[in-house]
């Protein structure tokens, strides 16, 4: 990170649309192959200090907490905090914006090449290897669950119904959230 | 026309109930495509793994399955469905968040939803791996694609391209 004027005075007023904008299209032209909340927290909290630490962590949280993706809804949050609606507007388009762009351009290709025997072949190894992606991403998210009885329990039991009993995924919500908010519920110790 | 409404309600659905982030939807998405939209699982997974190549957020290839089916109007609808309705939802709980602060239901509810979605995201692994892995190359290719991006900090957009590439290389010559 390059130190700029920017940095150096303190930000006694909102930044500019423009800028927050261009800020969010910048972690949406360059995260490649994902990590994009290190990257949010690299922009919010050390280059343009927009949001402190602890700030930062709250809206982590909500993001994980509602439905979406949690870049996304970290864009959306970040973006009010510093200029209400308009900010989230212009911080979640920024985020999109360059990752849509670019998947519409490989779209119309494999609209038209799927059918290419060599475009075939490689779509199955990208696919193999998009799988263990998958997974690992998956396992170092699930890190700290993994070891608790109680949180595999219910990871277990989530998939069970999902994979194996095939149960709708708002049914599998409905049965899952409760007992879930149950066991955690408060009073009971973390 | 119809079909444009039941995509975007469709998307929408998934959209709100995608707690824990766009994995925990996809085997619903996958079904949901297959039996309502024709798009089979070969190709959906076709789709999400060039999804993963893309800068930004991971759910974009939602884009793709919108132009298949609709072209650009399509693509557009499905974005704004899948990202409008949970956008809104985290938008206004997170004014509700601030105005109410730290309550031990927070807490609870947060630990509560954490292990769900990571079952969520199994069964989203499991649907990816089941459609993608068809033999032993393609299971040898994820498993050690799983192991470069776990042990090393190589960006999986090098490991899922030189998959694709050597994965190609090597059903050309062993087949």
């Amino acid at each position: 990170m390059s130190l700029d004027a920017d940095q150096l005075v303190p930000h006694t007023q909102a930044p500019k649309l423009g800028d927050i904008f261009i800020q969010f299209l910048i972690i949406g032209a360059i995260s490649f192959g994902g990590g994009i909340i290190a990257y949010e927290r690299i922009l919010l909290v050390d280059k343009r200090k927009w949001l402190s630490s602890d700030e930062f962590m709250a809206y982590l949280a909500i993001s994980q907490t509602m439905p979406g993706l949690n870049s996304v809804n970290m864009a959306v949050l970040a973006g009010d905090s510093l200029r209400g609606a308009l900010g989230a507007i212009v911080a979640t388009i920024g985020l999109i914006l360059p990752g849509s762009l670019f998947v519409l351009g490989v779209g119309v290709l494999y609209s038209t090449a799927s059918d290419h025997p060599l475009a075939n072949l490689i779509l199955i190894g990208i696919a193999a290897a998009a799988s263990g992606l998958l997974a690992a991403v998956t396992y170092r998210i699930g890190e700290d669950n993994w070891r608790q009885i109680k949180s595999l329990l219910i990871i277990v039991a989530t998939f069970l119904l999902m994979s194996v009993v095939k149960l709708s995924l708002p049914l599998v919500l409905l049965i899952m959230a409760p007992i879930a908010i149950y066991i955690y519920r408060p009073g009971k110790g973390a | 026309m119809s079909l444009l409404i039941h995509l975007s309600l469709s998307f929408a659905l998934l959209s709100i109930l995608a707690v824990g982030g766009g994995t925990a939807v996809l085997p619903e998405m996958q079904s949901l495509l297959s039996h309502q939209f024709g798009i089979d699982h070969t190709q959906f997974i076709h789709i999400y793994s060039i999804g993963q190549l893309a800068p930004g957020p991971n759910m974009l290839m939602v884009l793709v399955i919108g132009y298949q089916l609709a072209g650009l109007l399509g693509a557009s609808i499905v974005l704004l469905s899948f990202f409008l309705p949970s956008s809104v939802l985290c938008f206004y709980m997170g004014r509700l968040w601030n105005r109410f602060g730290e309550s031990p239901w927070r807490r609870a509810i947060q630990n509560a939803l954490e292990p769900i979605s990571i079952g969520l995201m199994a069964s989203g692994v499991y649907a990816v791996g089941k459609a993608s892995i068809v033999g032993g190359i393609t299971a040898a290719l994820a498993l050690v694609s799983f192991y470069l991006i776990l042990r090393t900090k190589i960006n999986p957009v090098w490991v899922i391209l030189g998959s694709g590439g050597f994965g190609a290389l090597l059903m050309t010559y062993l087949k």
